[in-house]
């Protein structure tokens, strides 16, 4: 059933929460994402932007279905048209959809970087794949010797890009894969990425390094507490903060030291206490009395915005 | 008040060759200096051993013109790129954050840390969260110097700046020296008075 436009992934309407147990047994639950919808399909490369805490890792996890236990979800994800049930994530997770994550401490301490990378693709092929891929990301040899203790923040960050693409996987989920590599470094890692992508596959980006994404990145989503608040043409992002419709992505653009560095005050709203008006609200330079009730995504110049004054 | 190192060599096993070969560093009260150069050249290590993590092979780290103390708080602390591995995981972030001192109100607000978070574990807070709970903690009354080794990479870029702006004004306030590392160039020009490139200093390169 899938056909050319079916995209790789599609998250509908994804909601996650936590229960989380207060003093005594009082239970509460805690909404940390709240109606999200995303697209990544063949040949690109969708960007993840955004707040810290958004929720941005916890849509890789619930793609590649590794939330802990007392996560809820509703809503959707398919992945090539099909719904993604926990059976499927297991047959498809570190060959079909490969994530590269964020916390350095996803590396089994225990067994050398060389076998690790090797074991996820499978296989005598894959020891060839792995060292090939080592050698293109600068890693000698005697690297794969080592284990994870033994490695640079910036090497145990390039073995876990080795480990997730030595499987040629359909959807590339990468949360952070650029820090502590060097300049040089992240943009041959971003350019692989664009050349994976270019050979077919789907790749979700997720960074904090908006500034490297818009050369690589096709379209840029811009996650605000949980949910998204824009999705634009990297090309946008480019042009500077006139091009942009939320007034956080605007924010955002000028809180980068080479643009003004000047960051806009206050923090994204605690899930636990989410605001019944726009999510930005209490830090919104345009609101206006209208912005008190729920807002709803709509589509804008080629792309979408959660905004009632977005123009 | 000055740190300073002096012919600093270190090699993490016998036999193996040196990442650092007589480094020589020195940063003035109050002085901001950004160290850059490539992935592996070492920033991260020479970070540890200036911050007391790591003794040197050779050579000498110097504050005030001392060896810096073996026991009890160090006057230089460290600020880490992986927060996640610089916490005890099976800890209580309120634990975590009142290890050296406890911070006030203003300063757990400045963070912008929720109250909330305080009776979480590390695992249940984002990659950034956590982050802010590792600077608040490394900004005791007794800290004299900060050694920021890529601490703002997985914050986003509005946090950053604030982020930022608080510790420049900390650090202006207290009369802070600081050693800042990263790979964002125009982060380093805004923060920093002067870029001290680690591969030109560093004679194992
Ligand atoms: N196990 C958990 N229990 C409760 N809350 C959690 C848990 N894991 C994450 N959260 C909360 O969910 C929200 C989203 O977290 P997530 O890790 O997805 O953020 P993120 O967008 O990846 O942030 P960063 O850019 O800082 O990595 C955060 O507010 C976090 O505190
Ligand atoms: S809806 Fe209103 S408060 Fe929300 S971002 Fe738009 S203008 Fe600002
Ligand atoms: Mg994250």
């Amino acid at each position: 059933m899938t056909s050319k436009d079916t995209p790789v992934l599609a998250v509908r309407e994804l909601q996650i929460s936590f229960s989380m147990y207060r003093k005594g047994l009082r239970k509460e639950s805690l909404r940390v994402i709240r109606s999200l919808s995303l697209d990544v399909r063949k040949g690109e490369i969708v960007a993840v932007v955004g707040s810290s805490g958004a929720g941005k890792s916890l849509l890789a996890h619930a793609v590649l279905g590794i939330l802990p236990s007392n996560a809820v979800t509703e809503g959707e994800i398919l992945y090539k048209g099909e719904t993604l049930t926990p059976a499927l994530q297991r047959k498809y997770r570190g060959t079909e959809i490969a994530l590269i994550p964020q916390s350095v401490d996803y590396l089994d301490p225990l067994m050398r970087v060389g076998k690790q990378a090797a074991c996820a693709g499978g296989g005598p092929e894959a020891q060839r794949a792995a060292r090939a891929a080592f050698a293109r990301y600068g890693l000698e040899p005697r690297v794969e010797r080592l284990f994870p203790f033994q490695l640079s923040g910036g090497m145990a960050r390039r073995v876990l890009i080795v480990t997730a693409v030595v499987a040629r996987p359909a959807l590339i989920i990468a949360d952070e894969p650029t820090p502590g590599l060097g300049a040089e470094a992240a943009t041959e890692t971003l350019r692989h990425f664009r050349q994976l992508a270019d050979g077919g596959a789907a790749v979700l980006l997720i960074t904090h390094d908006i500034d490297l994404a818009l050369h690589v990145a096709d379209r840029i989503a811009v996650f605000y507490a949980g949910t998204t608040a824009e999705i634009a043409p990297a090309e946008d992002f480019k042009r500077g903060r006139d091009a942009l419709r939320h007034p956080y992505s605007k924010a955002f653009l000028d809180a980068l030291p080479q643009n003004a560095f000047k960051p806009i005050a206050g923090a994204q709203p605690y899930a636990g206490r989410p605001p019944q008006a726009c999510l930005f609200a209490d830090r919104c330079p345009e609101r206006t009395n209208a912005c008190a009730g729920a807002v709803a995504m709509r589509a804008l110049r080629g792309g979408e915005v959660r905004c009632i004054h977005a123009t | 008040m000055r740190l300073e190192a002096k012919q600093l060599s270190f090699r993490y096993a016998k036999g193996e060759p040196p990442i650092l070969e007589d480094v020589d560093l020195r940063v003035g009260a109050g002085e901001r200096v950004a160290l850059v150069g490539p992935s592996g050249c070492g920033k991260s290590t020479l970070a540890r051993i200036l911050s007391g993590y790591l003794e040197p092979s050779a050579g000498k780290v110097l504050w005030n013109g001392n060896i810096l103390p073996k026991k009890g708080f160090c006057p230089v602390q460290l600020i880490g790129q992986h927060p996640e591995l610089s916490v005890n995981p099976r800890h209580r972030m309120s634990k975590i954050l009142c290890e050296a001192y406890t911070p006030d109100a203003d300063m757990i607000a400045a963070m912008g840390i929720e109250s909330a978070w305080l009776s979480r574990r590390p695992g249940e807070l984002s990659g950034g969260e956590l982050q802010r709970f590792c600077i608040a903690r490394a900004l005791a009354p007794q800290t004299k110097f900060l050694v920021c080794d890529e601490i703002s990479t997985m914050l986003d870029v509005i946090t950053q700046a604030q982020i930022w702006e608080l510790l420049l004004r900390a650090t202006e306030r207290r009369g802070l020296g600081l050693l800042v590392i990263t790979h964002n160039r125009a982060l380093a020009g805004r923060v920093c008075e002067r870029v001290v490139s680690l591969p030109e200093i560093n004679c194992a390169l």
